[in-house]
């Protein structure tokens, strides 16, 4: 098992035919990522990468059965593709594109509640680098190659940041079950929380890395969940611990603006709960070894 | 982005929020026309710049007359303001809002903001108005309402009501208070806000609600669709080089250390700044270069981090993900060869093909201090801050 995505995921790309997801479809395609479809409205009929693609998400999914998306949609038709997609009945979709207006994303939010709970899709980003279940398959734009395939669940909002962490992984030898990038946006489809959940549930994870930065309620929230429903051991680091009050560090859910957001407190917060963390960015490999063992 | 109270103001009385009687001036000669035009006897004459705190900083003053206003405004004008949000440099006042004095009976705070547990916009009020919120919030944390506002359907006036009940609203003033705060949850939707604040909303003497300071600040992600709000940026309130990076699509924000920065992705950026700190240095600056690492955007990112005067050393960490190492040391290389540099830079490449990206760095003939992990570098960029000219060695300009 891994989470939300393996080998024989059928997966689609919405906005396809831009410079980005073709760049990125053919990477998959390489990885072994079992993308059947793109949509792109207007452009059905032609293939990219070898892949047809069509008019809308409802005709993708009923020819080729798909039932995960990644959406490369540009920003002001963003939310309106994440909707499509829920509404043709895929059940995972990871939303790469930076830039969402945060309104947008809490219409996306409540549209998605219109389904019952066992047929509401899962969304995670939008603003991350996507799911990759090494050996498995990869839904995102980060390099395969710095996964080894192995037992740790890693979940965290920045892209470069779960790569370094992978990568100092790979160099203690220790693989990844599945990496999923929740995004640094402060309106997001799936939270820390939602991802504890599956990863607890998860025969493969032994052990949840979970990789947070300043601003939001988010980390303090996952570590009360921790304390109280997971098991499993969980390693943490805070980005931040530099960043000034009152200032947007880059992601737009980057800013202290209240208790239990600045990269201290959460730091605070985690160890209270029981999670060991990583004290600074160059020992999470280090850390996440010594618990393991 | 931010706007003015005066834009603000404006803005919400669209919305069917009551503002007391103002105008905008840009001179003294002009505030004290102004005044005589409103009429009266009192006025207040406010400073415009992007931060809350104006009244403790001197930003805010009585006036009686025309001399005082002349007065006030020549202690403003061309002056920096001070507030605890604006940082120890302040911001220029260049606008002056010359308000008429109004009776006030009590003082509400009011504030939209999109809440990010439930993930939807939140109302917070509270009867303490004139505090700042995170000082309500410590000590009078009871007199604090909320609610959040269902997306489908917007606020609702029963919603609108509670909270005018919570607040102690005499009946009489109830339908007032409702329809501000519909106002406010209009215009915040409407224009795509992240935050509209009113502190104070003020009940006058005379049984008005008016809304005597307003802050409101919009999501940069959703201007695209409100032209008439981005033609409301004020560039004077902005620190001119987070501004200039903007401009060029690079996410930059000043610190006060001298070890200029230069990362890709948010997250490993602000990690790269603790590593520096635990080794024992300042970060100069935050600065996000994106995903795509080219020649042209490291050469940017080199002439915006050596515009501050502070900085002593550059630390370059890129973790190349699809942008292979080898394509970044080129464009490290090209961007030393065109941009003068005469501080000591170190630079950590990670990711694909990174022995490739190592050789193209040593073979260049550049002094560049190479490092393989995070800490690594962050330790030979504060040690060649240190003025260890033994790792140290700088690097000319070869132009």
């Amino acid at each position: 098992m891994s989470i939300f995505i393996n080998r024989d995921t059928r997966v689609i790309v919405q906005g396809i035919t831009g410079r980005m997801a073709r760049f990125h479809t053919k990477d998959m395609l390489e990885y072994g990522t079992n993308v059947v479809a793109g949509v792109v409205p207007g452009k059905g009929g032609e293939t990219v990468e070898g892949v047809p693609v069509f008019n809308t998400v409802k005709d993708a999914v009923s020819e080729t059965g798909a039932t995960a998306s990644l959406v490369f949609v540009p920003p002001p038709f963003a939310a309106d593709s994440i909707m499509e997609a829920a509404d043709a009945g895929i059940q995972y979709c990871v939303c790469i594109t930076d830039g969402i207006p945060a309104q947008d994303m809490i219409q996306v939010k409540r549209y998605m509640m219109r389904y019952p709970k066992e047929k509401r899709m899962v969304l995670t980003g939008p603003n991350c680098a996507g799911t990759i279940s090494p050996g498995k398959a990869l839904l995102g734009i980060m390099p395969g190659h710095i996964y080894l395939q192995g037992n740790v669940g890693i979940v965290g909002r920045s892209g470069t940041l779960g790569y370094e962490a992978a990568a100092q992984l790979k160099e203690k030898g220790i693989g990844v079950s599945t990496s999923v990038g929740i995004g640094g946006d402060p309106i997001n489809g799936s939270s820390f929380k939602d991802i504890l959940t599956r990863f607890e549930k998860d025969d493969e994870t032994h052990l949840i890395a979970m990789i947070g930065e300043i601003g939001g309620p988010q980390e303090a929230e996952a570590a009360a969940y921790i304390r109280d429903h997971i098991s499993k051991p969980v390693v943490a680091y805070v980005a931040g611990l530099t960043a000034p009050k009152g200032r947007t560090m880059g992601h737009a859910g980057a800013i202290i603006s209240a208790f239990g957001e600045s990269a201290s407190e959460k730091v605070e917060i985690l160890n209270a709960a029981g999670v060991t963390v990583a004290e600074n960015p160059a020992v999470i490999g280090e850390t996440i070894a010594s618990v393991m063992q | 982005m931010d706007i003015h109270e005066y834009q603000a103001k404006d803005v919400l009385s669209n919305f069917g929020v009551t503002i007391a009687p103002g105008a905008l001036a840009y001179s003294p000669e002009q505030a004290a026309y102004r005044a005589r035009e409103l009429g009266g006897d009192s006025w207040v004459v406010k400073a415009q710049v992007h931060a809350g705190g104006r009244g403790k900083a001197g930003g805010v003053k009585l006036c009686q007359s025309d001399q005082e206003i002349q007065a006030a405004c020549e202690d403003m004008f061309g002056k920096k303001l001070v507030t605890h949000q604006t940082g120890p440099q302040g911001k220029g006042i260049y606008r002056v809002y010359v308000e008429a004095a109004v009776p006030i009976e009590r003082e509400i705070y009011l504030g939209l903001v999109l809440d990010r547990s439930s993930q939807r916009v939140m109302i917070v009020a509270s009867k303490e108005g004139g505090m700042e919120i995170e000082d309500i919030s410590v000590e009078k944390p009871d007199s604090i309402v909320r609610s959040t506002v269902e997306p489908a359907v917007g606020l609702q006036e029963f919603q609108a009501r509670e909270i005018s009940f919570a607040l102690g609203i005499e009946p009489p003033l109830v339908q007032q208070m409702v329809r501000t705060l519909k106002g406010c949850y209009r215009a915040f939707r409407d224009l795509d806000a992240t935050m509209v604040e009113i502190n104070p909303l003020v009940i006058t003497g005379d049984g008005r609600i008016l809304a005597l300071d307003a802050k409101m600040t919009f999501d940069d992600n959703a201007l695209f669709r409100h032209p008439q709000i981005s033609e409301l940026r004020d560039k004077s309130q902005e620190d001119p080089r987070e501004s200039r990076a903007a401009d060029r699509g690079l996410s930059y924000v000043g610190l006060d250390g001298n070890i200029g920065c230069i990362v890709n992705g948010a997250g490993l950026a602000m990690a790269t700044m603790d590593t520096i700190k635990l080794a024992g240095g300042e970060p100069a600056n935050f600065l996000d270069i994106g995903g795509g690492a080219t020649p042209e955007r490291v050469a940017k990112a080199f002439r915006l981090v050596m515009s501050d005067q502070n900085v002593q050393a550059v630390l370059v960490n890129i973790f190349a993900g699809i942008n292979r190492c080898d394509w970044v040391a080129e464009g490290v290389v090209q961007a030393l060869k065109e941009v003068q540099i005469d501080v000591p830079v170190v630079v950590r490449l990670a990711g694909t093909n990174v022995q490739e990206g190592q050789r193209i760095l040593a073979q260049s003939g550049l002094p560049i201090i190479r490092a393989t992990t995070l800490m690594e570098a962050a330790e030979r960029a504060v040690g060649a801050w240190s003025n260890d000219l033994k790792q140290a060695t700088r690097v000319r300009a070869v132009q």
